[in-house]
């Protein structure tokens, strides 16, 4: 059996006056039914032009994607028509962006918002499209639904129209579930409910799951794998144990020690030197040598990629091929 | 009511405070609410040192924040700073205040005018507040802006010409201009890249240590308040539910509302044996908090009296918590 969704050197660049920025620069991951990769990095690395990559939908014309392959269930996606498209966003491929007011649109209810998408790709009419609203919002854990179904996105605390956003993800069912960020705008003790849900209705309907993040904790908790991506590069997958207990890349390494933890009491972080890079001027080399503290004079070229152990892969020369 | 542990004469203290908001709904904007949002809350943070907030959305943490920085005036209550009464002081005295108090926000984009010069964004409180010349506040501001990491040339740039975790700088420094005693942190690294956090954590905890300057660090990241306080309060719907050393409280919670926050906050250690207590529902409005123990509706170790009588913050192993469990 294929895997659900399987992204092979995967390229987007965007065109700006400043230059060519390689916004997604060789990307490759391939997921499995029921499993969720984790993708971290900084702001500007390349994790939510991935995803966007993925659907087709990075911002054109600035932006184009270059080159790569990506394959839902054995079909080619960058090879689709726009109509073929539209029949695989929002119903094969689901996201959820960071803030659910940006995504749900405040002059309607969410009956008339939940209503485009059914009618659209299942063919519902009439009263099957409110009751099967209805069931979305119930299985995202809803009270009331039916009465929901009225209300307008600015009578919604932040949870839950989040919840909406999720109901409507999973109303496909998808294959794959995007998340980006879902969970940054809601409060602490919300967030920890909405990943709970979200793992809930992945085990129901075991699509695969992409979780953009840059809180590693959330990683820890609720991803199979992780990708960390810098400058637009993946330069570490592996299982989240692996790179949690035993990191390969600098960067990794760096990024979880500086990262304050319970009960190890210490004086100062061990900070990361430096400015995130500026993807307009990047060497051919690793975009991560400036601050790393074990750079050596190879790192001038790319490293490629290798593998150190089963599933577990780093772009650096430290475990380069001599 | 001082921290456990607290050495040291206190630069701030806060006591019973209360801040009401009057609200006014409907149409015509009659009827009428009020929204309690800081409701008898008590603090100390000792000189030197740094009392940690933290609290959901709503929670009343900004509003304290306020009325520390006197931004808001309280209803009820006092803020004593070093020693005095923050409302009785005279209009000479209030101002010292507000030079001694100062504050660094979460968004250095916002917090920065993008048309001005780093160099006058950090001389403008000099310019009415200290008794220098034009030279005197160059040198100054060359002085401070070594202080915070950044190179004298910066004077000369404007913000957009900096990242993140530089302009956070340049707010850091501004708010150093004037040799505060306290500065209330206000979500400092939030807006910032995971790999920067890191930077201007050490630059706080140095800075303290060089001025030893206190600081109000409010902040959702649990990690990052257990790691930068001395002591940490946690409020629910404008009340203090626990409050005590900060190792104590982050490391073995005792109120249900602190253990659930904790648990919440997902840590990166993939083995550590946590209790885990995840909350139902939302957080209430708070025009209309449950009586009885606010956090009642939403406790997983509820009681048939919890929803009658409020509790009090009382002592137990070693910091206060208001919970009738204890």
């Amino acid at each position: 059996m294929p895997a659900v969704i399987d992204v092979r050197d995967l390229r987007t660049h965007i065109v700006t006056r400043w230059g060519t920025i390689k916004a997604v620069d060789g990307v490759s991951f391939a997921l499995d039914e029921g499993e969720t990769l984790g993708l971290v990095g900084e702001s500007g690395s390349g994790k939510s032009m991935t995803c966007l990559s993925l659907v087709r939908l990075v911002p054109r014309p600035a932006a184009r994607i270059v080159g790569g392959e990506v394959r839902l269930d054995g079909e080619d996606v960058l090879a689709k028509s726009e109509a073929e498209m539209q029949q695989i966003r929002g119903r094969k491929m689901a996201m959820i962006l960071q803030d659910p007011m940006s995504s749900l649109n405040p002059v309607f209810s969410i009956g008339m918002q939940m209503r485009e998408p059914l009618a659209m790709y299942h063919g519902l009419r009439g009263n099957a499209v409110a009751a099967r609203a209805a069931e979305l919002l119930a299985a995202v854990r809803i009270p009331s639904p039916a009465a929901r179904l009225r209300a307008f996105p600015h009578q919604l605390s932040g949870g839950m129209r989040q919840r909406v956003v999720g109901a409507m993800a999973i109303a496909g069912p998808p294959r794959l579930l995007m998340a980006d960020e879902p969970t940054t705008s809601l409060d602490l003790t919300i967030q920890a409910q909405y990943l709970g849900l979200l793992k809930e209705l992945q085990q129901r309907h075991r699509f695969a799951m992409i979780f953009v993040t840059h809180n590693l904790g959330i990683v820890a908790r609720t991803c199979d794998r992780v990708a960390v991506m810098y400058a637009g590069r993946v330069v570490e997958m592996g299982p989240v144990r692996r790179i949690f207990t035993e990191p390969a890349h600098p960067y990794t390494r760096a990024l979880l020690e500086s990262i304050p933890r319970f009960g190890v009491r210490r004086e100062r972080l061990t900070a990361i030197a430096g400015q995130p890079p500026d993807l307009a001027r990047l060497d051919a080399g690793c975009a991560f040598a400036p601050r790393c503290p074990a750079a050596l004079d190879r790192c001038a070229e790319a490293p490629p990629e290798v593998t150190i152990a089963p599933g577990h892969t780093t772009r650096c020369w430290l475990h380069g091929p001599a | 009511m001082a921290p456990p542990e607290s050495n040291g004469a206190p630069v701030l203290e806060v006591t019973n405070l209360t801040k009401h908001f009057v609200v006014r709904r409907g149409g015509l904007g009659f009827s009428t609410g009020v929204v309690r949002a800081v409701d008898g809350v008590s603090f100390a943070i000792p000189a030197g040192s740094t009392l940690g907030l933290v609290g959901e959305s709503g929670c009343g943490k900004t509003t304290t924040s306020k009325l520390i920085l006197a931004l808001e005036t309280p209803t009820t209550g006092s803020i004593r700073f070093e020693g005095h009464d923050v409302s009785a002081l005279e209009r000479a005295s209030r101002r010292e205040y507000r030079r001694a108090v100062q504050a660094v926000f979460q968004d250095p984009y916002a917090s920065l005018d993008p048309r001005m010069r780093v160099g006058a964004i950090v001389a403008e409180p000099l310019v009415i507040n200290a008794d220098l010349d034009a030279a005197g506040r160059r040198r100054r501001v060359a002085e401070l802006l070594d202080l915070v990491g950044l190179p004298a040339r910066a004077a000369t740039l404007y913000p957009h010409e900096f990242s993140g975790g530089q302009r956070q700088r340049v707010a850091i420094a501004r708010a150093l201009a004037l040799s505060p005693r306290l500065v209330v942190l206000d979500e400092p690294v939030s807006a910032l890249d995971v790999s920067i956090r890191a930077q201007i954590l050490n630059l706080l905890v140095d800075l303290q240590q060089r001025l030893g300057v206190s600081y109000l660090f409010i902040a959702h990241d649990l990690a990052a308040v257990a790691h930068m306080s001395r002591t940490i309060a946690v409020m629910y719907l404008g009340k203090i539910v626990e409050l005590g050393d900060a190792d104590a409280v982050a490391l073995a919670p005792k109120h249900p509302y602190t253990k659930a926050l904790f648990a919440a906050a997902l840590p990166i250690d993939l083995d550590q044996p946590r209790e885990e207590v995840t909350l139902s529902g939302e957080v209430p409005s708070p025009l209309a908090p449950p009586g009885g123990c606010r956090f009642h509706p939403r406790c997983p170790f509820v009681m048939p009296h919890c929803a009658t009588e409020e509790p009090a913050l009382r002592s137990e192993s070693g910091r206060l918590v208001a919970c009738h469990l204890y």
